[in-house]
């Protein structure tokens, strides 16, 4: 349950972190630390518009994609503290929760006959398509180099091993934090900023959500970003002690904001044409690391 | 012994009482035979799974020799099964017959072949004299071309059929050679002659028998590249017919190969790559094209090439592991492709049953023209949502579960695997997860177009939902659906009896290793509960929350544009565009385009129907050469009597001749061989 505390924790801070980095970045005042938290508040306290076009699936589908991602993180440890759910193959459970939540909110956009939606919820889906093998594989490689196949399992295993690891940990970070952009349609993949819904991915699937939907979908997006970024903390530290791990822990989250911050004010949205190549990257990069694996145990051919 | 009469005696009385009934009673007595037969043969196999195999020989006759019935836990297992299947698609399907009780004829047939059907199917399971299983086979590939064809004045239909027909006899060809080739090395028809076969012909031969026997029951099954039938028959079916054939007609081909994989045990690992090369192909390319179809029913069909795939991963990997004596792998293997194949037919069923409503309301399966149906059908589309859900492998439904045994599977024996091998167990994950994914773009779409948004077409009738009695089948199998999802225990507890058959095929062995799992379903039910609570438990909050707020409806924002909007809705064609632009080298589309020209524009059209580039290649292109070479012939069909008359005048000289000159021609090489 600590690690679910954490995450939380995490998620308070970590989206005014990246608001914070991207204003000072770019020389504005900007928004407060805590400013999207009191958008939250104040969406929750507001009626809400639904379209006429609409049926109930609509009106579950933000409180499913909202409780999926609770679920998911309860299945990620933090260091020595185990998930509330940790067994062997957790992690293909962990992919999965998520990926009904997006299933809800891909048909949840469907629903309202919009066309502009369709065509985020389209490109939603082939997207996480892509993103999802890039997953799947890295943590192949990690149970192939520990021999666990559980979160918890692994993560401890990990830092056992030599420098090397190291070096695939960085990798595999950079595919972990590649696909949490991915996940949470941000820069490179998707402008959460933009003006123009032609170029949305996830914003325009939830134009037409209001009130304490939105509320519920933007809190999910927050706990997604401190979700992955607690796996990737998990990929360097292993099981030291929580004096330790605490603090790191938060200063990992730190870091994984500034840099995405960072790369939201320098770097312009792909092409969405180009989105499909850059996420099979990923799927490119996670086998570099499954071929790294290989060279470590000594069975690459 | 007496069950068995039993068993043959009631399909014979509804038979011969079925001329006596008036029209609308015909199905239901047939129903009833049905029932009554499913009733007794689940009640041996329950039996069975309770520990006591079954087994009664008959004393047959000269040519086929003793016919055995032997009912093991896999017999029993997917007796279950088809029972289950049977039982709902009947019952659905009296309900859908209503609209054509005018075509009196085909009823009958009908109903007469239905009931043939699942006697057939069910002695499959059982006969193990491969003269009779041939038959049986043959019944049964004969009474699916009969339900098939239900609407025969339709000329696809029949086309359909037909190609269902002919690809059938291929599959029985391929059985029969194997069957022959070891009743004619061994002098016996009975199945454990293929033991016999195995054990006296060592390991590259039994290959061989095992790969005439493996295409044999792919035909059936519908692996890539054999399931060119599958797309045209699965559509022009009846929807009941379309659910069983894909959800227990298909399944008998899995059975077999793991009938001739209990039968055979050897070469385990060598059939394990086999079978999971063929599995991780069907899988993806199944639902690659699945995407394309804008036929709802067509979809489906491709659906279960995909999830045959699925099973396909599941006894592969079953068998490496049992092959390489690692036998958590392959518990788990055979685990997943058992359960799999039991949640397969319980959501494609349920996705055919509701394509079939679908289909009596408006009349057409064509995704473009639908939309919006949850307002009117709201029931159907719940239904067909929880199958959807189900079959893209989502919690908390049957299908992860199978999936995740699978996937467990790959991931325990990733460790254990050799450097060439590993990266045969990494592409089967990647394997997996794409088809999971293409399966979520697959279904999002059709249920997004089909039954949310607003309504593409305009329907000159009313469309509203079906009768209770109709609907009341799919309420069963989703309980399953939910049920196994919830419970998984409970269910792999019945399966780890067929699978010990399996298990037991490793001699060094001495307990199954099914053991760790239970907790680990265990928690992910615990999870699934979780999940359920939690989302009832917000969704309460939500509720009180906006109780206090002003909630209204109003149009869906157009981003500024306020004027008609359904036209502008996405389609199932602009939603899986982006997916095809990517994949084209692989996919086969055909157009047809009238663009827009000149200031003045008169008329313009656009029309696309995706095809499948493996049919192309394996079954058209040899055709148009067949028939290129055949054309050369045609001269000899010329319509003239006179000339036909000539032809037949030549045949009967020449049956006298050759064994004439057959005498005179031995006599001409032997004084050559004197000289």
């Amino acid at each position: 349950m600590l690690s679910a505390i954490l995450i939380i924790l995490a998620a308070i801070f970590y989206t005014g972190i990246i608001n914070r980095t991207k204003s000072i970045a770019s020389g504005r005042k900007g928004p407060g630390l805590f400013q999207h938290l009191s958008d939250v508040i104040r969406l929750f306290k507001k009626g809400a518009v639904y379209s006429k076009t609409t049926s109930f699936i609509f009106q579950i589908a933000p409180t499913i994609y909202f409780s999926t991602v609770v679920i998911a993180m309860l299945l990620v440890p933090i260091g020595n503290s185990k998930g509330l759910f940790s067994f062997q193959g957790d992690f293909i459970l962990f992919a999965y929760i998520l990926a009904l939540g997006k299933f809800f909110s891909i048909i949840a956009a469907l629903d309202t006959g919009s066309s502009f939606e369709g065509m985020g919820a389209s490109r939603e889906a082939l997207f996480s398509l892509f993103a999802e093998p890039a997953f799947f594989i890295l943590m192949g490689s990690l149970a192939l180099l520990t021999g666990h196949t559980s979160f918890h399992e692994i993560f401890s295993a990990l830092h056992l091993g030599s420098y090397t690891t190291y070096a695939i940990a960085a990798l595999g970070s950079f595919v972990l934090v590649m696909i949490s952009m991915v996940e949470n349609s941000r820069m490179p993949i998707d402008d959460p900023k933009t003006h123009l819904e032609l170029t949305m991915i996830h914003e325009v699937m939830i134009l037409d959500n209001s009130g304490f939907d939105l509320g519920l979908i933007l809190i999910a997006g927050y706990l997604k970003f401190a979700i992955y970024a607690a796996i990737v903390f998990n990929l360097f530290v292993g099981t030291i002690h929580y004096e330790y791990s605490i603090p790191l822990f938060f200063f990992t989250q730190f870091i994984l904001a500034v840099f995405m911050g960072l790369v939201e004010s320098f770097m312009a949205r792909f092409r969405m044409s180009h989105n499909p190549q850059f996420i099979m990257a990923l799927s490119s990069v996670a086998l570099l690391i499954f071929f790294g694996v290989l060279l470590i145990i000594g069975k690459f051919i | 012994m007496e069950a068995l009469k039993l068993f043959l005696t009631i399909p014979l009385i509804a038979f011969l009482a079925m001329p006596f009934m008036s029209i609308k009673w015909r199905g239901i007595v047939a129903y009833l035979a049905v029932i009554l037969n499913a009733i007794l043969s689940s009640y041996i196999a329950i039996n069975v799974l309770g520990g006591e195999n079954y087994q009664f020989i008959f004393s047959g006759n000269a040519v086929t020799g003793e016919i055995p019935v032997r009912i093991d836990a896999l017999s029993a297992w997917f007796i279950l099964i088809i029972n289950f299947t049977i039982l709902t698609g009947g019952l659905y399907g009296i309900y859908y017959m209503r609209e054509y009780l005018t075509m009196r004829n085909s009823i009958t047939l009908h109903v007469t072949a239905f009931i043939l059907l699942h006697t057939a199917l069910l002695s499959l399971c059982g006969l193990q004299n491969s003269i009779v299983f041939l038959l049986t086979w043959e019944i049964m590939a004969l009474s699916a071309f009969v339900l098939v064809i239900f609407e025969h004045n339709k000329v696809s239909t029949i086309k359909a059929g037909i190609n269902f027909l002919i690809q059938s006899h291929v599959s029985i060809i391929f059985l029969l050679l194997g069957f022959v080739w070891v009743a004619a090395k061994t002098g016996s028809y009975d199945f454990l002659s293929i033991s016999q076969f195995t054990h006296e012909h060592g390991n590259s031969v039994s290959l061989v028998l095992f790969i005439f026997l493996f295409i044999g029951f792919a035909i059936k099954a519908g692996f890539v590249p054999f399931h060119t039938w599958l797309p045209y028959a699965h559509p022009a079916a009846p929807a009941h017919v379309s659910g069983i054939m894909s959800g227990v007609l298909i399944k008998i081909g899995i059975y077999g190969i793991l009938r001739v994989i209990l039968l055979q045990n050897t070469n385990l690992e060598v059939i394990g790559y086999i079978i999971i090369a063929f599995s991780a192909i069907s899988g993806i390319y199944g639902v690659m094209l699945a995407i394309l179809q804008h036929n709802l029913k067509r979809l489906l069909a491709y659906h279960s090439i995909e999830n045959i795939g699925i099973i396909g991963l599941g006894i592969g990997i079953g068998c490496v592991g049992l092959g390489t004596q690692n036998l958590i792998v392959a518990s788990l293997g055979f685990a997943g492709a058992l359960l799999h194949t039991l949640n397969h037919s319980l959501f494609k069923s349920q996705l055919f049953f509701s394509a079939g409503i679908v289909y009596q309301a408006t009349h057409t399966v064509q995704i473009e023209k639908l939309g919006g149906l949850i307002k009117k059908m709201p029931q159907t589309a719940f239904l067909f949502l929880i199958a959807a859900l189900a079959i893209s492998g989502l919690p908390p439904f049957n299908g992860f579960i199978s999936e995740f045994l699978i996937y467990s599977g790959l991931y325990n024996w990733l460790p254990s695997a050799d450097s060439g091998i590993i990266i045969t167990v990494i592409f089967s994950i990647l394997a997996l997860v794409l088809i999971g994914g293409l399966a979520l773009l697959c279904f999002t779409k059709a249920f997004g177009i089909v039954f949310l948004g607003n309504p593409r077409h305009q329907f000159k009738h009313q469309i509203s939902e079906a009768s209770f009695g109709q609907i009341l089948p799919l309420y069963f199998i989703t309980a399953l659906i939910v049920a196994i999802g919830l419970f998984p225990n409970a269910f792999l507890t019945i399966v780890s009896k067929p699978l010990n058959l399996f298990i037991a095929l490793d001699q060094n062995n001495t307990s199954t290793s099914i053991g760790g799992n239970s907790e680990i379903l265990q928690m992910i039910s615990f999870s699934f509960a979780l999940l359920l609570v939690f989302t009832a438990i917000i969704f309460g909050i939500r509720q009180m929350v906006q109780r206090k707020h002003a909630i209204s409806a109003d149009e869906t924002w157009g981003c500024g544009y306020t004027g008609e909007t359904k036209k502008m809705q996405y389609t199932a064609n602009s939603f899986a565009r982006s997916y095809y632009k990517l994949f084209r080298f692989i996919l086969l589309v055909f157009k047809k385009e009238k663009t827009v020209e000149n200031v003045f524009p008169r008329h313009a059209e656009f029309e696309s129907s995706p095809y499948d580039k493996i049919e192309k290649l394996l079954i058209d292109k040899p055709i148009q050469s067949i028939r290129f070479f055949m054309g050369k012939f045609t001269f000899l069909q010329n319509g003239r009597l006179q000339y036909y008359i000539i032809y037949g005048i030549t045949f009967i000289l020449a049956i006298i001749a050759i064994p004439l000159l057959y005498e005179k021609l031995l006599q001409l090489i032997e004084i050559l061989k004197h000289l």
